[in-house]
């Protein structure tokens, strides 16, 4: 083998050592690697009991209540499987409305009630204007013909 | 075929073809690129959802690119130099590595100011975030290692390998969002199925990602000339270049 290949297989070797050392340690921190868990998983016991988590979901159509004179509000998370009924006193970012993804960072209550520290929107891939999505949104309740939307 | 490569990549034919290069690759940058933000700024119509704020897109997606893409080039360049020991590719690697550093600050910085008005946060350790920080350290790792070591071949070997191994991040930068639950949403545009996106919000960012393709060559080009000239600065080329002047 000449110089020249000994150092082709010594870069190869890198690579490949390097890849693998990596699949594992992030197979072995997936759980950490998860920034938030969703509604199914918390029904299914996955999230944590003794410390706080996020929680990412839908908000459900008119499950907001909002509580007179102050910023407590409440309202359902969906993935459309389960829902977690989550509370949160603060100011809530602008991308919050009904339907829309969120992220809540919190922990679960006895009665299972998640009780949120800090709300962030989480916002789709999804660019287009705002006629463009009356449009789509006219032609999804009109008999939800055509194609199925993907968000 | 070896004597054709040894000629073109040889320092002093890089340093007098590139001169020619430059404007071809600045002129079309400063154009398109200006083009792409009149479109983009003024033009494209607002998202439906976050209104006017989403217009950081076209500087922010176009810098996340790049960050990868130069990051690839200074890889692939690095490898070249171990495996084949070509010293202009040694060159472009230590030449690429400040302007994909400065890409990816750009990415982290205008993110980080698109995330607190939709998100809520300037900065959240989700996976995306997370690696793409990676990314800036690998960049200034190589950065560390290249003007630490005394001897420039050493260097080039240590930093060159440092570059190599940092690969195994790119795939992770761009997969992230599917492989995790992420507050970064999905990819838009780099995916099989169709760009979810209109068309006229997509041109403007091709067009920006266009742009910001050629100011990274024309950028690269000038930095890699200074670097083949400091590096040959006692070769008999560079002295005659002096002498000329």
């Amino acid at each position: 083998m000449n110089k020249r290949s000994r150092r082709k297989m010594l870069v190869a070797m890198v690579i490949f050592g390097v890849s693998i050392a990596t699949v594992l340690a992030l197979t072995a921190f997936d759980e950490n690697l998860l920034y938030f868990y969703s509604p199914t998983q918390i029904h299914e016991g996955e999230a944590p009991q003794n410390r706080s988590f996020r929680v990412g979901g839908l908000v459900v159509d008119g499950s907001v209540r909002r509580e007179e004179n102050s910023l407590a509000v409440q309202f359902d998370l969906t993935d459309n499987a389960a829902v977690v009924p989550v509370t949160y006193t603060g100011i809530l970012p602008d991308l919050f409305r009904e339907g829309q993804g969120i992220v809540a960072m919190g922990r679960l209550d006895a009665s299972g009630l998640f009780v949120a520290d800090e709300v962030l929107a989480k916002h789709d891939e999804n660019y287009m204007p705002p006629e463009v999505a009356d449009a789509l949104n006219t032609a999804h309740e009109a008999g939800k013909s055509g194609q199925p939307t993907t968000y | 075929m070896w004597n054709w490569i040894q000629k073109f990549s040889s320092p002093k034919y890089f340093y007098d073809m590139s001169a020619k290069l430059i404007p071809w690759f600045a002129i079309p940058a400063l154009v398109i690129g200006v083009y792409g933000l009149y479109l983009g700024l003024f033009v494209a119509p607002p998202d439906y959802q976050q209104g006017e704020s989403y217009r950081i897109i076209f500087i922010h997606v176009p810098a996340a690119w790049m960050s990868l893409f130069v990051y690839m080039v200074m890889a692939i360049s690095a490898g070249i130099g171990l495996i084949w020991q070509i010293r202009l590719a040694d060159v472009v690697a230590a030449a690429s590595a400040p302007i994909g550093a400065s890409f990816t600050f750009l990415a982290l910085v205008t993110g980080s100011l698109w995330g607190k008005p939709m998100w809520g946060t300037y900065w959240v350790w989700d996976a995306r975030l997370t690696s793409e920080l990676i990314l800036l350290f690998l960049y200034f790792g190589y950065m560390a290692l290249q003007s630490s070591i005394e001897d420039q071949r050493q260097a080039d070997k240590a930093s060159g390998l440092l570059a190599i191994v940092g690969v195994v991040n790119i795939p992770i930068i761009h997969y992230s969002v599917e492989w995790w639950n992420t507050l970064h949403q999905g990819a838009t545009v780099a995916k099989f199925d169709k760009p979810s996106m209109h068309i006229d919000m997509l041109i403007p960012l091709l067009l920006m990602a266009l742009a910001f393709k050629l100011f990274y060559a024309a950028v690269v080009l000038v930095r890699a000339r200074n670097e083949a000239l400091y590096r040959d600065r006692n070769r008999r080329w560079v002295r005659e270049l002096i002498e000329k002047i």
